[in-house]
C-alpha cells in the first residue's frame, strides 16, 4: 500500500460522507419531481429523464412527461441551487464579518434587485429590452457596488476611518438597502396598479413559478462555482474565527481574500435572487442549524450548508405547491414557516460540537 | 529570527501615533516593552507582525523586506498573541491551536500527521494537553492566553510578539505565563505593564508618545530618572540580597 493511501484523508472527513451527500442530493430531486398536485411515480421520471438526455424512447403519458421535463425537475433543480447559494453567502458572510445575523441580503441585494425589478415591470425601464430577471440582477449590483463604495469610505482605509471593517460593511449594507427598499416603495406608490403591486409582492417573496431551463443553465454554474470557491477558501474562512486581526497574523491576505470572497457570494446571490426573488430566511439559519449538527469547521460546514441549503429550498418548494390545492404559495413563507420551528427544535436539542 | 525597523511612523487623524522607531532583535531574546497607556506599544506590535503598513519606515525580517514578502510567509517567521482574543463560533481547543498551522496548508495540502503532531507539541509545551477538548468559551483567561500562545507556537515561528499577554490575570497566571514565555527557545517580544516584571527581560525598550526613548539591558534602562521622565512616578530601588535582584517601588509625585 502507498503511504498516500495510508496517510490521512485530505479534507478530515471520511470520504463516503461526501459521496452520500450526492446521493441525498438525487432523492430529493426526485422526491421534488414527484410530489405535486398529481404524484408521478419515480420510473416515469427516470424514463421522461433517459428519454431527453440519450433519446431512450421509452413510452410515457405525454402529459407527464411535459409536467415533469418543462416544469417540476428544471424548477426542482434551481430551487437546489438557489438554496446552496444563498445557504453558502450566509456561511461566509458570517464567518466574515464574525455576525451571527449577517444573511446575503445584507449587502443591500436584495433590495436592489427589487428596486430593479419595479423599475422593469412598473416603471417600464428599458422599454421592453430588459426583462425583469435582468433588471434585478442590474439592480442587485447596483447597490453592491454603492454598498462596497460606502463601506470602503467608511471603514479604515477610508476617509471615515472610524469603523472596522466589519462594521463598516454591515452599516453601509444597512445604509443601502434601506435606501433602495425606498425607492422600491417610492415607484409602486407612485406608478403601480393593484393588481402589479400584488405582483411585486409576490415575486419578492420569492416565486419559482416562472423558471424554466434557461435558468438551470444559470443556476447550476452559479451554485458550483460559490462552492467550489467556498471549499477552496476554507482554511480562510477557519482562519477568521478569532477575527480579521489573528487571521491576518496567521497568514490570510484579510483585504484580498475577504473582498474577493464578499464579491464573489454578492454575485451568486444577485443571480440567484434575479431568477426566484428574493427568498429568505435560508441564507441566514441554514448557517446556524449546520453549524450546531457538524461544528464551525468549514471543511464541514460548507459542504454542509451546500447540501442542506439544497434540500431544504427543495422540500419548501413541494410545500409551497401542494400546501394549498390549486395555489402556489410564495416559497419566501413556506421557508420561515418550516425553518422557524426546525431551528428551534435544533438550538434546542442539537447542540454538540464535533 | 532578526526582525529589524527602521524609522517607523504611524498617525491616523494627523495624530502622531508612532514617531521615527528603530529597533533591532537580537536572536533568541526577550525584548520588554514598556511605556504608558496610549504610548504606542499595541500599533507597533502590529506593524512588526505585519498586520499594517507603516506610513513611514520599513520592516525587514533576516535580510528580506516585509513588504516583499507574502502574508503566509511573514506568518510562517512572525507570530502575535493580541492582548484579547475572543471567537465568534463555538470550537474546541484542539481547534483553536490548529489554526495556527493555517500558514501551512493551502486548499490541496491538506492536514497531515506532521500538522498534528505539531499542534500536540505546542499543547504540550504551554501545559494545556488536557484542555485539548474543552470549547474556547468556557476557558478562563489564563487558559485562553495560553491557549493563543500555543496556536501562535503551531505556527513554529522565529519570533513570537505578544501584547501584554498577563492583562487581566491572577498574580499566580501572570508570573506562569510570562515564565512560559521566558523559556521558550525563540525570540521574544513582548510588551509588558508591570515594571518589575519587565526586569526579567533580557532588554527593554521604553515607549513614551510614540517615540522609542531608551532601550538596553532593564538595568541601564528602569532609572529613577526614566521612570520619572516616561511613567510619572517616583521610584525607589529596593535590593533583595537573597535573590541577588533589584525591585522597585513607585510613589506618586505630588
Amino acid at each position: 500500500m502507498s503511504m498516500a493511501a495510508t496517510a490521512r484523508p485530505v479534507l478530515s472527513l471520511p470520504w463516503r460522507r461526501y459521496l452520500l451527500a450526492p446521493v441525498v442530493l438525487a432523492i430529493a430531486l426526485m422526491a421534488g419531481t414527484a410530489i405535486g398536485e398529481t404524484v408521478i411515480p419515480v420510473d416515469t421520471i427516470l424514463k421522461v429523464m433517459a428519454n431527453h438526455l440519450w433519446n431512450a424512447g421509452y413510452p410515457v403519458d405525454r402529459i407527464d412527461a411535459g409536467i415533469i421535463w418543462n416544469y417540476r425537475l428544471s424548477r426542482s433543480i434551481v430551487a437546489a441551487c438557489v438554496g446552496t447559494g444563498l445557504a453558502l453567502a450566509g456561511v461566509v458572510l458570517q464567518a466574515l464579518l464574525r455576525n451571527p445575523l449577517a444573511d446575503p441580503f445584507l449587502m443591500g441585494i436584495s433590495a436592489g434587485a427589487s428596486t430593479g425589478a419595479v423599475s422593469v415591470t412598473v416603471a417600464g425601464l428599458g422599454a421592453g429590452a430588459l426583462t425583469l430577471s435582468g433588471g434585478a440582477f442590474a439592480g442587485a449590483m447596483l447597490a453592491f457596488g454603492m454598498v462596497v463604495v460606502l463601506a470602503h469610505l467608511a471603514g479604515p482605509g477610508g476617509r471615515g476611518g472610524v469603523l472596522q471593517a466589519s462594521g463598516a460593511i454591515i452599516l453601509a449594507g444597512i445604509a443601502g438597502a434601506q435606501l433602495f427598499n425606498a425607492l422600491t416603495a417610492f415607484i409602486i406608490a407612485r406608478s403601480a396598479s393593484a393588481e402589479q403591486a400584488r405582483g411585486i409582492m409576490f415575486w419578492l417573496l420569492g416565486n419559482l413559478s416562472g423558471v424554466r431551463w434557461d435558468d438551470v443553465r444559470l443556476a447550476i454554474p452559479a451554485a458550483l462555482a460559490g462552492l467550489a470557491i467556498c471549499l477552496w477558501h476554507r482554511r480562510a474562512l477557519d482562519a477568521f474565527t478569532f477575527g480579521a486581526d489573528s487571521a491576518a497574523s496567521m497568514g490570510i491576505a484579510v483585504r484580498p481574500v475577504r473582498g474577493m470572497l464578499i464579491a464573489t457570494m454578492a454575485l451568486v446571490t444577485a443571480v440567484m435572487v434575479s431568477m426566484v426573488g428574493a427568498i429568505g430566511f435560508v441564507g441566514l439559519v441554514i448557517p446556524h442549524a449546520m453549524r450546531f449538527i457538524v461544528g464551525s469547521r468549514h471543511t464541514r460546514l460548507v459542504p454542509a450548508c451546500a447540501l442542506a441549503g439544497a434540500v431544504f429550498m427543495i422540500g419548501s418548494d413541494v410545500v409551497s405547491r401542494t400546501l394549498i390545492a390549486g395555489q402556489a404559495l410564495p416559497i419566501g413563507v413556506i421557508t420561515s414557516l418550516i425553518g422557524a420551528p426546525a431551528l428551534a427544535l435544533i438550538l434546542i436539542r442539537g447542540a454538540r460540537l464535533t | 529570527m532578526r526582525l529589524s525597523a527602521q524609522g517607523i511612523g504611524w498617525q491616523v487623524h494627523g495624530h502622531r501615533l508612532l514617531d521615527d522607531i528603530s529597533l533591532e532583535t537580537v536572536p533568541g531574546e526577550n525584548l520588554g516593552l514598556i511605556g504608558p497607556n496610549g504610548s504606542g506599544k499595541t500599533t507597533l506590535l502590529r506593524i512588526l507582525a505585519g498586520l499594517q503598513k507603516p506610513h513611514t519606515g520599513h520592516v525587514w525580517l533576516g535580510e528580506q523586506s516585509m513588504y516583499r514578502m507574502r502574508q503566509r510567509d511573514i506568518a510562517r517567521t512572525v507570530a502575535l498573541v493580541e492582548q484579547q482574543a475572543m471567537a465568534s463560533d463555538r470550537i474546541s481547543v484542539h481547534q483553536a491551536v490548529s489554526l495556527g498551522r493555517t500558514p501551512y496548508l493551502s486548499p490541496l495540502r491538506g492536514w497531515s500527521d506532521q500538522d498534528e503532531a505539531i499542534v500536540s507539541r505546542a499543547l504540550h509545551d504551554v501545559g494545556i494537553e488536557h484542555l485539548k477538548s474543552r470549547l474556547w468559551h468556557t476557558l478562563s483567561g489564563g487558559e485562553g492566553q495560553r491557549v493563543q500562545i500555543a496556536r501562535a507556537l503551531a505556527q513554529q515561528p522565529g519570533l513570537l510578539l505578544l501584547d501584554e499577554p498577563t492583562n487581566h490575570l491572577d498574580i499566580r497566571h501572570q508570573l506562569s505565563i510570562l515564565k512560559l514565555v521566558s523559556a521558550l527557545p525563540i525570540t521574544v517580544v513582548i510588551a509588558l505593564h508591570d515594571l518589575n516584571q519587565a526586569m526579567d527581560c533580557d532588554r527593554i525598550g521604553v515607549m513614551e508618545d510614540g517615540r522609542l526613548v531608551d532601550i538596553g539591558p532593564p538595568e541601564d534602562v528602569l532609572t529613577p530618572y526614566r521612570l520619572h521622565q516616561t511613567f510619572g512616578v517616583h521610584a525607589d530601588m529596593l535590593d533583595d540580597p537573597q535573590h541577588q535582584r533589584r525591585y522597585m517601588r513607585f510613589r506618586q509625585i505630588v
